[in-house]
Protein backbone atom coordinates (compact mmCIF):
# COMPACT_ATOMS: atom_id res chain seq x y z
CA UNK A 1 0.00 0.00 0.00
CA UNK A 2 1.48 3.15 -1.05
CA UNK A 3 1.42 6.49 0.56
CA UNK A 4 -0.75 8.28 -1.70
CA UNK A 5 -2.29 5.20 -3.06
CA UNK A 6 -5.31 5.98 -5.31
CA UNK A 7 -4.74 10.08 -5.54
CA UNK A 8 -4.10 12.40 -8.23
CA UNK A 9 -1.22 15.10 -8.06
CA UNK A 10 -0.82 17.93 -10.60
CA UNK A 11 3.08 18.93 -11.31
CA UNK A 12 4.06 22.08 -12.47
CA UNK A 13 7.42 22.14 -13.89
CA UNK A 14 7.58 18.47 -14.46
CA UNK A 15 9.39 18.01 -16.91
CA UNK A 16 13.12 17.96 -14.75
CA UNK A 17 14.55 18.47 -11.94
CA UNK A 18 12.58 18.89 -8.27
CA UNK A 19 9.26 18.46 -10.55
CA UNK A 20 9.90 15.42 -12.09
CA UNK A 21 11.93 13.86 -8.67
CA UNK A 22 7.95 14.50 -7.61
CA UNK A 23 6.22 13.06 -10.20
CA UNK A 24 8.47 10.06 -9.52
CA UNK A 25 8.38 9.45 -5.79
CA UNK A 26 4.63 10.10 -5.65
CA UNK A 27 3.91 7.95 -8.34
CA UNK A 28 6.39 5.14 -6.42
CA UNK A 29 3.92 5.75 -3.72
CA UNK A 30 0.64 4.70 -5.47
CA UNK A 31 -0.13 8.95 -7.31
CA UNK A 32 -1.23 8.80 -10.71
CA UNK A 33 0.16 12.65 -12.57
CA UNK A 34 -1.00 15.40 -14.23
CA UNK A 35 2.43 17.17 -15.72
CA UNK A 36 2.92 20.51 -17.28
CA UNK A 37 5.83 22.30 -17.71
CA UNK A 38 6.80 25.19 -19.93
CA UNK A 39 9.12 23.19 -22.27
CA UNK A 40 10.77 26.31 -23.42
CA UNK A 41 13.63 29.07 -22.38
CA UNK A 42 11.74 32.41 -20.37
CA UNK A 43 13.57 35.22 -22.19
CA UNK A 44 15.17 36.65 -19.23
CA UNK A 45 16.38 33.35 -18.16
CA UNK A 46 18.24 32.13 -20.82
CA UNK A 47 21.54 33.66 -20.22
CA UNK A 48 21.76 31.69 -16.87
CA UNK A 49 20.75 28.31 -17.68
CA UNK A 50 18.52 26.43 -20.27
CA UNK A 51 14.72 25.88 -20.00
CA UNK A 52 13.18 22.66 -20.18
CA UNK A 53 12.54 20.41 -23.31
CA UNK A 54 9.70 18.63 -24.62
CA UNK A 55 12.21 15.77 -24.86
CA UNK A 56 12.35 16.29 -21.07
CA UNK A 57 8.49 15.98 -20.28
CA UNK A 58 8.63 12.67 -22.35
CA UNK A 59 11.29 11.38 -20.12
CA UNK A 60 9.20 11.91 -17.31
CA UNK A 61 6.00 10.18 -18.71
CA UNK A 62 8.60 7.34 -20.02
CA UNK A 63 9.43 6.78 -15.90
CA UNK A 64 6.17 7.76 -14.47
CA UNK A 65 4.77 4.62 -17.07
CA UNK A 66 7.89 2.45 -16.14
CA UNK A 67 6.16 2.74 -12.32
CA UNK A 68 2.97 1.63 -14.01
CA UNK A 69 1.37 4.77 -12.76
CA UNK A 70 -0.49 6.71 -15.51
CA UNK A 71 0.29 10.31 -16.53
CA UNK A 72 -1.29 12.91 -18.74
CA UNK A 73 1.14 15.13 -19.77
CA UNK A 74 1.22 18.70 -21.46
CA UNK A 75 3.31 21.75 -22.62
CA UNK A 76 1.39 24.69 -20.55
CA UNK A 77 2.70 28.31 -19.08
CA UNK A 78 1.85 28.80 -15.71
CA UNK A 79 2.04 32.49 -17.18
CA UNK A 80 -1.09 31.91 -19.30
CA UNK A 81 -4.75 30.79 -17.05
CA UNK A 82 -6.31 29.13 -19.76
CA UNK A 83 -3.89 27.33 -21.18
CA UNK A 84 -2.94 26.04 -17.77
CA UNK A 85 -6.38 25.51 -16.76
CA UNK A 86 -7.00 23.62 -19.99
CA UNK A 87 -4.33 21.52 -18.97
CA UNK A 88 -5.48 20.67 -15.53
CA UNK A 89 -9.37 19.87 -16.93
CA UNK A 90 -7.80 17.53 -19.56
CA UNK A 91 -5.98 15.70 -16.79
CA UNK A 92 -8.48 15.06 -14.41
CA UNK A 93 -11.24 14.57 -17.44
CA UNK A 94 -8.97 11.41 -18.18
CA UNK A 95 -7.66 10.23 -14.66
CA UNK A 96 -11.11 10.87 -12.48
CA UNK A 97 -9.93 13.16 -9.42
CA UNK A 98 -7.41 15.76 -8.47
CA UNK A 99 -6.02 15.88 -4.75
CA UNK A 100 -2.23 17.14 -4.76
CA UNK A 101 -1.05 19.76 -5.84
CA UNK A 102 2.44 20.76 -6.46
CA UNK A 103 3.14 24.30 -7.56
CA UNK A 104 6.77 24.13 -8.28
CA UNK A 105 7.46 25.62 -11.43
CA UNK A 106 9.96 28.28 -11.02
CA UNK A 107 13.06 30.37 -12.32
CA UNK A 108 16.17 31.94 -10.32
CA UNK A 109 18.23 34.64 -12.12
CA UNK A 110 20.74 36.75 -10.53
CA UNK A 111 21.27 40.78 -9.85
CA UNK A 112 22.26 43.31 -7.55
CA UNK A 113 18.84 45.16 -6.81
CA UNK A 114 19.15 48.32 -8.31
CA UNK A 115 20.42 46.36 -11.53
CA UNK A 116 17.98 44.06 -11.82
CA UNK A 117 16.17 45.13 -15.37
CA UNK A 118 12.37 45.38 -15.77
CA UNK A 119 11.93 42.04 -17.75
CA UNK A 120 14.17 39.93 -15.25
CA UNK A 121 11.69 40.76 -12.61
CA UNK A 122 8.88 40.87 -14.30
CA UNK A 123 9.53 37.20 -15.68
CA UNK A 124 9.99 36.24 -12.10
CA UNK A 125 7.14 38.13 -10.58
CA UNK A 126 4.93 36.63 -13.32
CA UNK A 127 6.24 33.27 -13.06
CA UNK A 128 7.66 32.43 -9.37
CA UNK A 129 4.67 34.69 -7.76
CA UNK A 130 1.54 35.00 -10.29
CA UNK A 131 2.54 31.32 -11.53
CA UNK A 132 1.72 29.90 -8.16
CA UNK A 133 -1.38 31.84 -7.81
CA UNK A 134 -2.36 30.72 -11.03
CA UNK A 135 -1.52 27.29 -10.56
CA UNK A 136 -3.87 27.23 -7.29
CA UNK A 137 -6.70 29.06 -9.09
CA UNK A 138 -7.07 26.29 -11.49
CA UNK A 139 -6.92 23.55 -9.06
CA UNK A 140 -9.25 24.81 -6.71
CA UNK A 141 -12.59 24.25 -8.31
CA UNK A 142 -11.57 20.46 -9.04
CA UNK A 143 -10.03 20.45 -5.38
CA UNK A 144 -13.37 21.50 -3.70
CA UNK A 145 -15.85 19.95 -6.33
CA UNK A 146 -13.92 16.46 -5.15
CA UNK A 147 -14.91 16.77 -1.64
CA UNK A 148 -12.35 14.83 -0.58
CA UNK A 149 -9.81 17.70 0.82
CA UNK A 150 -6.84 17.72 -0.63
CA UNK A 151 -3.28 18.92 -0.22
CA UNK A 152 -1.48 22.26 -2.25
CA UNK A 153 2.38 22.36 -1.72
CA UNK A 154 3.66 25.31 -3.07
CA UNK A 155 7.72 25.30 -3.81
CA UNK A 156 8.88 28.66 -1.91
CA UNK A 157 12.70 28.76 -0.93
CA UNK A 158 15.07 28.88 1.45
CA UNK A 159 15.31 32.81 0.20
CA UNK A 160 11.45 32.58 1.55
CA UNK A 161 12.68 33.56 5.14
CA UNK A 162 16.28 34.80 4.40
CA UNK A 163 17.41 37.88 2.39
CA UNK A 164 20.15 36.74 -0.06
CA UNK A 165 22.01 38.85 -2.06
CA UNK A 166 21.89 39.29 -5.82
CA UNK A 167 18.32 37.77 -6.06
CA UNK A 168 15.81 40.82 -4.84
CA UNK A 169 13.53 39.65 -7.19
CA UNK A 170 13.40 35.98 -6.69
CA UNK A 171 13.68 36.74 -2.49
CA UNK A 172 10.88 38.60 -3.00
CA UNK A 173 8.72 35.99 -4.66
CA UNK A 174 9.34 33.57 -2.41
CA UNK A 175 8.43 35.54 0.62
CA UNK A 176 5.64 36.58 -1.45
CA UNK A 177 4.01 32.44 -1.84
CA UNK A 178 4.30 32.49 1.91
CA UNK A 179 1.75 34.72 2.25
CA UNK A 180 -0.51 32.87 -0.36
CA UNK A 181 0.21 30.03 1.38
CA UNK A 182 -1.03 31.23 4.79
CA UNK A 183 -4.24 32.63 2.80
CA UNK A 184 -4.78 29.87 0.96
CA UNK A 185 -5.14 27.91 4.17
CA UNK A 186 -7.55 29.84 5.74
CA UNK A 187 -9.39 29.86 3.06
CA UNK A 188 -9.51 26.30 1.79
CA UNK A 189 -9.27 24.62 5.49
CA UNK A 190 -13.26 24.33 5.62
CA UNK A 191 -13.01 22.28 2.47
CA UNK A 192 -10.29 20.09 4.27
CA UNK A 193 -7.75 21.14 1.79
CA UNK A 194 -4.35 21.74 3.19
CA UNK A 195 -2.12 23.99 1.93
CA UNK A 196 2.11 24.25 2.87
CA UNK A 197 5.29 25.38 1.75
CA UNK A 198 8.39 23.47 1.36
CA UNK A 199 11.75 25.76 1.28
CA UNK A 200 14.76 23.87 0.35
CA UNK A 201 18.10 25.18 0.77
CA UNK A 202 20.08 24.66 -2.90
CA UNK A 203 19.21 21.96 -4.95
CA UNK A 204 21.69 20.06 -7.00
CA UNK A 205 19.54 21.17 -10.17
CA UNK A 206 21.04 22.82 -12.83
CA UNK A 207 19.09 26.16 -12.04
CA UNK A 208 22.19 26.65 -9.18
CA UNK A 209 24.25 23.91 -11.36
CA UNK A 210 25.40 26.39 -14.03
CA UNK A 211 28.40 28.40 -14.32
CA UNK A 212 26.56 32.07 -13.70
CA UNK A 213 25.54 31.29 -10.29
CA UNK A 214 28.98 29.25 -9.38
CA UNK A 215 30.48 32.90 -9.83
CA UNK A 216 27.83 34.17 -7.15
CA UNK A 217 30.27 31.78 -5.22
CA UNK A 218 33.37 32.51 -6.85
CA UNK A 219 34.07 35.61 -8.53
CA UNK A 220 37.31 35.55 -8.59
CA UNK A 221 37.35 32.86 -11.16
CA UNK A 222 36.51 33.74 -14.74
CA UNK A 223 34.92 29.70 -15.51
CA UNK A 224 34.55 27.96 -11.90
CA UNK A 225 33.11 24.98 -11.75
CA UNK A 226 30.62 22.59 -9.98
CA UNK A 227 33.56 21.68 -7.31
CA UNK A 228 34.38 25.44 -7.14
CA UNK A 229 31.64 26.54 -5.51
CA UNK A 230 30.81 23.35 -3.66
CA UNK A 231 33.39 24.93 -0.21
CA UNK A 232 30.91 28.28 -1.08
CA UNK A 233 27.23 26.59 -1.01
CA UNK A 234 28.13 24.52 2.17
CA UNK A 235 28.57 28.07 4.45
CA UNK A 236 25.26 28.00 4.02
CA UNK A 237 24.31 25.36 5.26
CA UNK A 238 24.33 24.37 9.11
CA UNK A 239 24.72 20.54 7.89
CA UNK A 240 27.92 19.93 6.55
CA UNK A 241 26.87 19.55 3.19
CA UNK A 242 26.74 22.04 -0.08
CA UNK A 243 23.61 21.13 -1.48
CA UNK A 244 20.42 18.90 -0.96
CA UNK A 245 19.01 16.21 -3.52
CA UNK A 246 15.79 16.61 -5.64
CA UNK A 247 14.35 13.42 -3.67
CA UNK A 248 14.58 15.09 -0.50
CA UNK A 249 12.15 17.98 -1.54
CA UNK A 250 10.15 15.34 -2.68
CA UNK A 251 9.78 13.35 0.13
CA UNK A 252 8.93 16.18 1.99
CA UNK A 253 5.95 17.11 -0.69
CA UNK A 254 5.16 12.88 -0.19
CA UNK A 255 4.99 13.66 3.74
CA UNK A 256 2.61 16.54 3.13
CA UNK A 257 0.37 15.44 0.66
CA UNK A 258 -0.23 12.03 2.54
CA UNK A 259 -2.51 11.55 5.15
CA UNK A 260 0.32 11.01 8.00
CA UNK A 261 -0.33 14.83 7.47
CA UNK A 262 -3.85 15.23 7.33
CA UNK A 263 -4.02 17.99 10.07
CA UNK A 264 -0.79 19.54 8.69
CA UNK A 265 -1.76 22.97 7.32
CA UNK A 266 -0.47 26.95 7.34
CA UNK A 267 3.05 25.30 7.58
CA UNK A 268 5.95 26.71 5.83
CA UNK A 269 8.10 24.02 6.12
CA UNK A 270 12.16 24.44 5.44
CA UNK A 271 13.97 21.47 3.80
CA UNK A 272 17.70 23.28 4.36
CA UNK A 273 20.17 21.62 5.80
CA UNK A 274 19.63 24.53 8.95
CA UNK A 275 20.58 27.69 6.39
CA UNK A 276 17.83 29.39 8.91
CA UNK A 277 19.92 29.45 11.48
CA UNK A 278 23.23 30.42 9.75
CA UNK B 1 11.56 -2.47 4.90
CA UNK B 2 10.83 -0.49 7.85
CA UNK B 3 11.51 3.70 7.56
CA UNK B 4 13.72 3.66 10.85
CA UNK B 5 15.16 0.08 10.58
CA UNK B 6 17.77 -0.72 12.55
CA UNK B 7 17.74 2.37 14.53
CA UNK B 8 17.41 2.57 18.23
CA UNK B 9 14.93 5.47 19.86
CA UNK B 10 15.12 6.88 22.89
CA UNK B 11 11.91 8.16 24.22
CA UNK B 12 10.29 10.16 27.11
CA UNK B 13 7.25 9.92 28.95
CA UNK B 14 6.81 6.75 27.26
CA UNK B 15 4.38 4.83 29.44
CA UNK B 16 1.02 6.79 27.69
CA UNK B 17 -0.25 9.69 25.57
CA UNK B 18 2.23 10.51 22.61
CA UNK B 19 5.11 8.99 24.23
CA UNK B 20 3.14 5.37 23.88
CA UNK B 21 2.31 6.50 19.98
CA UNK B 22 5.70 7.22 19.13
CA UNK B 23 7.13 4.15 20.23
CA UNK B 24 4.51 2.06 18.67
CA UNK B 25 4.64 3.52 15.57
CA UNK B 26 8.85 3.64 15.32
CA UNK B 27 8.62 0.44 16.33
CA UNK B 28 6.03 0.07 13.68
CA UNK B 29 8.79 0.94 11.26
CA UNK B 30 11.70 -1.11 12.38
CA UNK B 31 13.06 0.87 15.38
CA UNK B 32 14.01 -0.70 18.98
CA UNK B 33 13.08 1.42 21.44
CA UNK B 34 14.57 2.63 25.00
CA UNK B 35 11.80 4.11 27.24
CA UNK B 36 11.69 6.16 29.74
CA UNK B 37 8.31 7.46 32.06
CA UNK B 38 8.06 8.86 35.33
CA UNK B 39 5.36 7.05 36.49
CA UNK B 40 4.13 9.55 38.77
CA UNK B 41 2.25 12.56 39.38
CA UNK B 42 4.24 16.45 39.42
CA UNK B 43 2.44 19.20 41.25
CA UNK B 44 -0.24 21.29 39.47
CA UNK B 45 -0.93 19.04 36.20
CA UNK B 46 -3.94 18.94 36.95
CA UNK B 47 -4.82 15.26 35.61
CA UNK B 48 -3.86 12.36 36.75
CA UNK B 49 -0.18 10.76 36.19
CA UNK B 50 0.83 7.54 34.35
CA UNK B 51 1.63 4.71 36.27
CA UNK B 52 3.88 1.97 36.01
CA UNK B 53 0.95 -0.32 34.64
CA UNK B 54 0.87 1.97 31.54
CA UNK B 55 4.64 1.92 30.80
CA UNK B 56 4.15 -1.69 31.18
CA UNK B 57 1.62 -1.79 28.65
CA UNK B 58 3.79 -0.14 26.21
CA UNK B 59 6.18 -2.43 26.58
CA UNK B 60 3.46 -5.19 25.82
CA UNK B 61 2.91 -3.27 22.59
CA UNK B 62 6.27 -2.52 21.30
CA UNK B 63 6.91 -6.35 21.92
CA UNK B 64 4.02 -7.42 20.11
CA UNK B 65 5.46 -5.79 16.99
CA UNK B 66 8.90 -7.93 17.60
CA UNK B 67 10.72 -4.92 18.46
CA UNK B 68 13.20 -4.70 21.81
CA UNK B 69 12.24 -2.60 24.06
CA UNK B 70 14.55 -1.35 27.38
CA UNK B 71 12.02 0.50 29.91
CA UNK B 72 12.66 2.10 33.26
CA UNK B 73 11.08 4.92 35.80
CA UNK B 74 12.93 7.80 35.46
CA UNK B 75 12.33 11.38 36.11
CA UNK B 76 13.75 13.95 33.32
CA UNK B 77 14.40 16.20 36.10
CA UNK B 78 17.05 14.10 37.64
CA UNK B 79 19.95 13.89 35.37
CA UNK B 80 22.04 11.21 37.02
CA UNK B 81 18.92 9.00 36.92
CA UNK B 82 18.09 9.57 33.07
CA UNK B 83 21.34 9.26 31.92
CA UNK B 84 21.81 5.92 33.88
CA UNK B 85 18.75 4.51 31.99
CA UNK B 86 19.73 5.95 28.24
CA UNK B 87 22.99 4.11 29.44
CA UNK B 88 21.50 1.01 30.28
CA UNK B 89 19.37 1.09 27.22
CA UNK B 90 21.85 2.11 24.56
CA UNK B 91 24.43 -0.68 26.60
CA UNK B 92 21.52 -3.80 26.06
CA UNK B 93 20.15 -2.56 22.09
CA UNK B 94 23.90 -1.48 20.70
CA UNK B 95 23.50 2.28 19.42
CA UNK B 96 21.10 5.38 19.56
CA UNK B 97 19.85 7.25 16.40
CA UNK B 98 17.18 8.93 17.55
CA UNK B 99 15.67 10.79 20.97
CA UNK B 100 11.76 12.24 21.09
CA UNK B 101 12.19 14.29 23.92
CA UNK B 102 8.32 13.79 24.37
CA UNK B 103 8.10 13.90 28.45
CA UNK B 104 5.96 16.90 29.84
CA UNK B 105 2.91 18.25 31.95
CA UNK B 106 0.04 20.32 31.43
CA UNK B 107 -1.25 22.74 33.81
CA UNK B 108 -4.21 24.19 35.43
CA UNK B 109 -5.27 27.44 34.67
CA UNK B 110 -3.62 30.49 36.27
CA UNK B 111 -2.96 34.13 35.59
CA UNK B 112 0.62 35.02 35.51
CA UNK B 113 0.55 36.56 38.45
CA UNK B 114 -1.18 33.90 40.27
CA UNK B 115 1.17 31.21 39.63
CA UNK B 116 2.87 30.04 43.10
CA UNK B 117 6.90 29.77 42.84
CA UNK B 118 6.77 26.00 43.27
CA UNK B 119 3.77 25.57 40.12
CA UNK B 120 6.49 27.91 38.28
CA UNK B 121 9.26 26.03 39.22
CA UNK B 122 7.92 22.32 38.57
CA UNK B 123 7.05 23.72 34.85
CA UNK B 124 10.22 24.88 34.20
CA UNK B 125 11.94 21.82 35.31
CA UNK B 126 10.06 19.66 33.42
CA UNK B 127 8.79 20.55 30.45
CA UNK B 128 12.38 22.82 29.55
CA UNK B 129 14.89 21.56 31.81
CA UNK B 130 14.14 18.04 31.78
CA UNK B 131 14.05 18.56 27.94
CA UNK B 132 17.79 19.85 27.73
CA UNK B 133 18.85 17.01 30.63
CA UNK B 134 17.29 14.28 27.99
CA UNK B 135 19.44 15.88 24.90
CA UNK B 136 22.39 16.37 27.43
CA UNK B 137 21.98 12.31 28.21
CA UNK B 138 21.82 11.77 24.56
CA UNK B 139 24.29 13.98 22.66
CA UNK B 140 27.69 12.21 24.08
CA UNK B 141 25.76 8.70 22.51
CA UNK B 142 24.92 10.35 19.23
CA UNK B 143 28.08 11.78 18.67
CA UNK B 144 30.23 8.66 18.98
CA UNK B 145 28.22 6.73 17.20
CA UNK B 146 28.87 8.33 14.33
CA UNK B 147 26.13 7.84 12.02
CA UNK B 148 24.44 11.02 12.84
CA UNK B 149 20.72 11.05 14.59
CA UNK B 150 17.60 13.41 15.24
CA UNK B 151 16.62 15.06 17.92
CA UNK B 152 12.95 15.93 17.97
CA UNK B 153 11.58 17.96 20.51
CA UNK B 154 7.49 18.18 21.06
CA UNK B 155 6.93 21.70 21.86
CA UNK B 156 3.31 22.95 21.40
CA UNK B 157 1.32 25.72 19.68
CA UNK B 158 2.08 27.31 22.79
CA UNK B 159 5.53 27.33 21.98
CA UNK B 160 4.79 29.50 19.00
CA UNK B 161 1.67 32.18 19.98
CA UNK B 162 1.09 32.93 23.27
CA UNK B 163 -2.22 31.67 24.90
CA UNK B 164 -3.61 33.22 28.33
CA UNK B 165 -3.70 31.62 32.00
CA UNK B 166 -0.60 29.55 30.85
CA UNK B 167 2.66 31.50 31.04
CA UNK B 168 4.60 29.04 32.70
CA UNK B 169 3.62 26.23 30.01
CA UNK B 170 4.07 28.74 27.09
CA UNK B 171 7.20 29.84 28.42
CA UNK B 172 8.66 26.39 28.73
CA UNK B 173 7.22 25.59 25.17
CA UNK B 174 9.07 28.89 23.55
CA UNK B 175 12.06 28.14 25.80
CA UNK B 176 12.30 25.12 23.41
CA UNK B 177 12.42 26.37 20.31
CA UNK B 178 15.56 28.33 21.33
CA UNK B 179 17.10 25.37 22.65
CA UNK B 180 15.75 23.51 19.69
CA UNK B 181 17.70 26.39 17.27
CA UNK B 182 21.15 26.18 19.74
CA UNK B 183 21.45 22.60 19.58
CA UNK B 184 21.28 22.34 15.27
CA UNK B 185 23.63 24.55 15.36
CA UNK B 186 26.06 23.09 17.49
CA UNK B 187 25.52 19.53 16.34
CA UNK B 188 24.78 20.21 12.50
CA UNK B 189 28.70 19.56 12.15
CA UNK B 190 27.87 15.76 13.35
CA UNK B 191 25.01 14.85 11.02
CA UNK B 192 22.85 15.20 14.14
CA UNK B 193 19.40 17.06 13.40
CA UNK B 194 17.63 19.04 15.60
CA UNK B 195 13.92 19.18 15.40
CA UNK B 196 10.52 20.73 17.20
CA UNK B 197 7.05 19.67 16.94
CA UNK B 198 4.41 21.62 17.90
CA UNK B 199 1.06 20.14 18.20
CA UNK B 200 -2.75 21.99 19.00
CA UNK B 201 -4.45 20.06 20.99
CA UNK B 202 -4.17 16.06 21.10
CA UNK B 203 -6.80 13.77 22.30
CA UNK B 204 -4.70 12.59 25.68
CA UNK B 205 -5.23 12.09 28.99
CA UNK B 206 -3.47 15.27 29.33
CA UNK B 207 -5.80 17.75 27.37
CA UNK B 208 -9.56 15.28 27.60
CA UNK B 209 -9.21 16.43 31.54
CA UNK B 210 -11.71 18.96 33.23
CA UNK B 211 -8.92 21.15 34.13
CA UNK B 212 -8.53 21.66 30.08
CA UNK B 213 -11.78 22.16 29.53
CA UNK B 214 -12.16 25.38 32.51
CA UNK B 215 -8.88 26.55 30.28
CA UNK B 216 -10.88 26.69 27.33
CA UNK B 217 -14.16 27.36 28.71
CA UNK B 218 -13.28 29.93 31.19
CA UNK B 219 -16.68 31.22 31.68
CA UNK B 220 -18.65 28.55 32.22
CA UNK B 221 -17.89 26.88 35.86
CA UNK B 222 -18.15 23.22 34.89
CA UNK B 223 -17.54 22.78 30.75
CA UNK B 224 -18.27 19.46 29.24
CA UNK B 225 -15.89 17.64 27.11
CA UNK B 226 -18.46 18.43 24.29
CA UNK B 227 -18.07 22.33 25.30
CA UNK B 228 -14.27 21.67 25.24
CA UNK B 229 -15.18 20.14 21.75
CA UNK B 230 -16.73 23.60 20.22
CA UNK B 231 -14.07 25.83 21.45
CA UNK B 232 -11.06 24.36 20.60
CA UNK B 233 -12.53 23.44 16.77
CA UNK B 234 -13.15 27.46 16.58
CA UNK B 235 -9.49 27.63 17.29
CA UNK B 236 -8.53 25.52 14.31
CA UNK B 237 -8.78 26.25 10.70
CA UNK B 238 -9.01 22.57 9.71
CA UNK B 239 -12.74 21.96 10.96
CA UNK B 240 -11.63 19.41 14.09
CA UNK B 241 -11.31 19.76 17.99
CA UNK B 242 -8.28 18.09 18.37
CA UNK B 243 -5.82 15.80 16.85
CA UNK B 244 -4.72 12.14 17.88
CA UNK B 245 -1.38 11.10 18.98
CA UNK B 246 -0.85 9.13 15.82
CA UNK B 247 -0.34 12.40 13.93
CA UNK B 248 2.44 13.61 15.92
CA UNK B 249 3.81 10.55 15.55
CA UNK B 250 3.98 10.60 11.82
CA UNK B 251 5.37 14.17 12.12
CA UNK B 252 8.20 12.81 14.56
CA UNK B 253 8.56 9.53 12.01
CA UNK B 254 9.03 11.84 9.18
CA UNK B 255 11.63 13.99 10.79
CA UNK B 256 13.44 11.00 12.56
CA UNK B 257 13.81 8.88 9.29
CA UNK B 258 16.67 9.73 7.00
CA UNK B 259 13.32 11.33 4.49
CA UNK B 260 14.13 14.09 6.83
CA UNK B 261 17.73 13.75 6.30
CA UNK B 262 18.65 17.52 5.41
CA UNK B 263 15.82 19.04 7.64
CA UNK B 264 17.19 20.61 11.00
CA UNK B 265 16.58 23.89 12.55
CA UNK B 266 12.78 23.63 11.99
CA UNK B 267 9.77 23.79 14.09
CA UNK B 268 7.31 22.20 12.28
CA UNK B 269 3.46 22.88 13.69
CA UNK B 270 1.23 19.91 13.67
CA UNK B 271 -1.30 22.17 14.51
CA UNK B 272 -4.57 21.94 12.05
CA UNK B 273 -3.59 25.59 11.29
CA UNK B 274 -3.93 27.04 14.49
CA UNK B 275 -0.82 29.32 14.90
CA UNK B 276 -1.59 31.06 11.48
CA UNK B 277 -5.75 31.67 11.68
Amino acid sequence: MGRVDGKVAFITGAARSQGRSHALRLAQEGADIIAVDLCDDVESVRDFYPGATAEDLTETVRQVEELDRRIVASQADVRDQTGLSQALADGVAQLGRVDIVCANAGIFTQGAADEIDESSWRDMMDVNLTGVWRTCKAAIPHLIEGGRGGSIIITSSGAGFKGTPNTAHYTSTKHAVVGLMRTLANELAPHFIRVNTVHPTAVDTIMIQNERTWGLFRPDLEHPTREDAADGFATLNALPIPWVEPVDISNAVLFLASDEARYITGVALPVDAGMSIK
Amino acid sequence: MGRVEGKVAFVTGAARGQGRSHAVRLAEEGADIIAVDLCAEVRGMGYPAATPDDLAETVGLVEALDRRIVATQADVRDYDALRQALDDGVAQLGRLDIVAANAGIGSLAYAAQDISDEIWQDMIDVNLTGVWHTTKAATSHLVSGGRGGAIVITSSAAGLKGYANIAHYSSAKHGLVGLMRTLAAELGPHNIRVTSIHPTQVATDMILNDSTYRLFVPDQENPTEDDFRAASQLMHMLPIPWVESVDISNALLFLASDEGRYITAVALPVDAGVTQH
